[in-house]
């Protein structure tokens, strides 16, 4: 695959020569590729009312002449102090309730939120299978496919090698042809999971991504994923399907209200979350 | 079951004294949040264009895709307002007098105040409204606003087409001005990227923004002589108010209106404050737009 090759140069800035060094001594498996190390997330959350706050105009006037600030603005501990050390050919299963800070785990790891403590390393650049933003539904499939593409960052050439076999593996035959609007939920899954693993990527990131689609959709998804995982990359996987997580991944985490509660063998780690 | 740093280095033989910072710095690994260089970033943009220009297209055409007669519309949205302005300004409050081929002239000002308006509303918007993007691919942000100027560039091209028809109908010749229409639109152009990359991260941040914008708007658009002739209204101004002209001349809206109609209407050259003030503020709104929108670059949708 020569077309890979510009996408994995792509960085924040040019490598220094002693990074490069230390990169090519250990692009082994079994090294490194993503060192979370104590790591804390808050964020702030935007228009949470609270009960005496009425939301309209008089009360918002009030809290200005009071001096008040904007009690609607709550921070939320979503990771607290999160340690672990990811590998060349890891998948790794991340599960835990909602809420217990998996999607911003994930997010944090692909460099999209700060922490407020603590850092995240990376070999690379870790991306989050989240090509959907990018996407518009009035548009056909085939829009959609070099929209989501581009974003990416693919270019021409690229996104033209890959479009039979991202219609392919989409499986959605002539509905490329109509407005993603007109697709079933699983279609619609299906074209993005097929869209975002089109690219190469040094370190995935995949979110609920197989949580819609039919058995055989997944089956196929779950092989890609495996292929991702033996190009010695490292995969990050969160769903609430503990089966697939089960039959794909090396490793599991257990995250409970923003803390690692177990890390280990997916069988050990799933049997004593199914306790709990 | 609480998890010891070093317990995770260990099980996979790692030395169970050595830090995780370490550890990282020992594989070449980095932190993931950073600024790219100026430079360097300017060189992503450029690898990104491709995503800019479909952005923009595709915004288009979803844009319009509801409706029935559809990309029809890129065409009759800027005949409707057209129509619109002229009953109103033309008809009703009747402006024409002392003003030559009026029809032309208030529609080269709607048009291309609305150019600049629409690019700069847009690029205000263009962080927060994409925010899910934001959140889930790495790309240079500028890549927003600039789609938005682009999708503005086309919508333009048509508003173009529909005023060159009406300024050959009401009988004006076609004539060698024209050959720099492509420059001053180029200028415009300039300008709306960078109030549109500066207004960008304005708008990140400050989210009231977008709710006081349509004023600032309205305000501008009647401070910049769409519906009348600047040098005809300071004419009557007494002695002491001269420099309420310099003010006016210095307004990049009314430049890039002033250099459009004396090229397409008046066959003239155009004065030299509106060619001085046109390239001014193209090349100052781009460079600080540029520079300013690139110092925030890691911040925008985060926290």
């Amino acid at each position: 695959m020569a077309e890979a090759k510009p996408m994995a140069m792509e960085r924040v800035w040019p490598l220094t020569a002693e990074e490069q060094e230390a990169r090519t001594k250990s692009s082994a498996t079994g090294t490194p590729t993503v060192i979370v190390d104590d790591l804390n997330i808050i964020y702030k959350v935007w228009g949470a009312a609270s009960e005496e706050e009425k939301g309209n105009a008089a009360t918002a006037l009030l809290r200005l002449l009071r001096r008040q600030g904007r009690p609607q603005m709550r921070e939320v501990h979503a990771v607290k102090g999160v340690s672990f050390v990811a590998r060349h050919g890891d998948a790794i299963g991340i599960i835990g309730r909602n809420g217990s800070g998996k999607s911003t785990l994930l997010r944090a790891i692909a460099g999209l939120l700060p922490p407020a403590s603590g850092a995240v390393y990376t070999d690379g650049q870790p991306s989050l299978l989240g090509v959907n933003a990018a996407l518009m539904k009035e548009l056909t499939g085939e829009r959609n496919i070099t929209l989501g593409c581009y974003a990416m960052g693919m270019t021409p050439a690229e996104v033209r090698a890959k479009y039979d076999e991202i219609v392919d593996f989409s499986g959605i035959g002539e509905f490329v042809q109509f407005p993603m609007s007109t697709y079933s939920s699983g279609m619609g899954a299906r074209l993005r999971f097929a869209i975002a693993s089109a690219k190469v990527h040094d370190v995935l990131l995949i979110d609920e991504a197989l949580a819609t689609g039919d058995r055989e959709f997944r089956k196929r998804s779950q092989k890609r994923i495996m292929q991702m995982r033996e190009s010695a990359g490292t995969v990050f996987l969160v769903a609430h399907n503990l089966d697939v997580i089960e039959e794909t991944c090396n490793r599991v985490i257990w995250l409970h209200k923003g803390k690692i509660k177990m890390d280990g063998d997916p069988a050990e780690v799933i049997s004593a979350y199914n306790k709990a | 079951m609480s998890q010891p740093d070093s317990a995770v280095a260990d099980a996979q033989g790692g030395a169970a004294t050595e830090s995780l910072a370490a550890l990282a710095k020992r594989h070449g690994l980095r932190r993931a949040i950073a600024r790219p260089s100026l430079p360097y970033y300017v060189g992503q943009l450029w690898a990104r264009r491709h995503f800019v220009l479909k952005y923009a297209t595709s915004r288009n055409v979803s844009k319009y895709s509801q409706s029935m007669l559809g990309q029809l519309w890129q065409l009759l949205t800027p005949l409707l307002n057209a129509g619109v302005y002229y009953l109103m300004f033309g008809v009703i409050l009747d402006q024409k007098k002392d003003i030559g081929n009026y029809t032309a002239f208030l529609i080269t000002g709607v048009f291309i105040f609305t150019f600049t308006q629409r690019t700069v509303s847009g690029g205000a918007k263009s962080i927060s409204n994409n925010l899910s993007l934001i959140r889930a691919l790495h790309f240079p942000r500028a890549a927003l606003p600039l789609a938005y100027a682009v999708q503005e560039l086309q919508q333009l091209m048509w508003s173009m087409l529909v005023l060159i028809g009406i300024v050959i109908l009401t009988g004006e010749p076609v004539t060698t001005m024209w050959l720099f229409i492509p420059i001053a639109l180029l200028l415009q152009l300039t300008f709306n990227i960078g109030a549109s990359l500066f207004m960008a991260r304005v708008g990140a941040f400050a989210r009231d923004m977008n709710q006081l914008l349509p004023f600032i708007m309205r305000t501008w658009l009647y401070a910049s002589g769409v519906f009348f002739s600047i040098p005809d209204r300071v004419a009557d101004l007494p002695e002491s108010l001269a420099f309420v002209q310099y003010i006016m001349e210095l307004n990049p809206a009314a430049a890039y209106i002033e250099l459009m109609r004396d090229l397409l209407i008046y066959d003239h050259p155009a004065p030299q404050w509106a060619w001085t003030t046109a390239i001014f503020w193209a090349v100052f709104a781009l460079v600080i737009g540029f520079w300013y929108f690139w110092r925030a670059e890691e911040r925008y949708g985060r926290g």
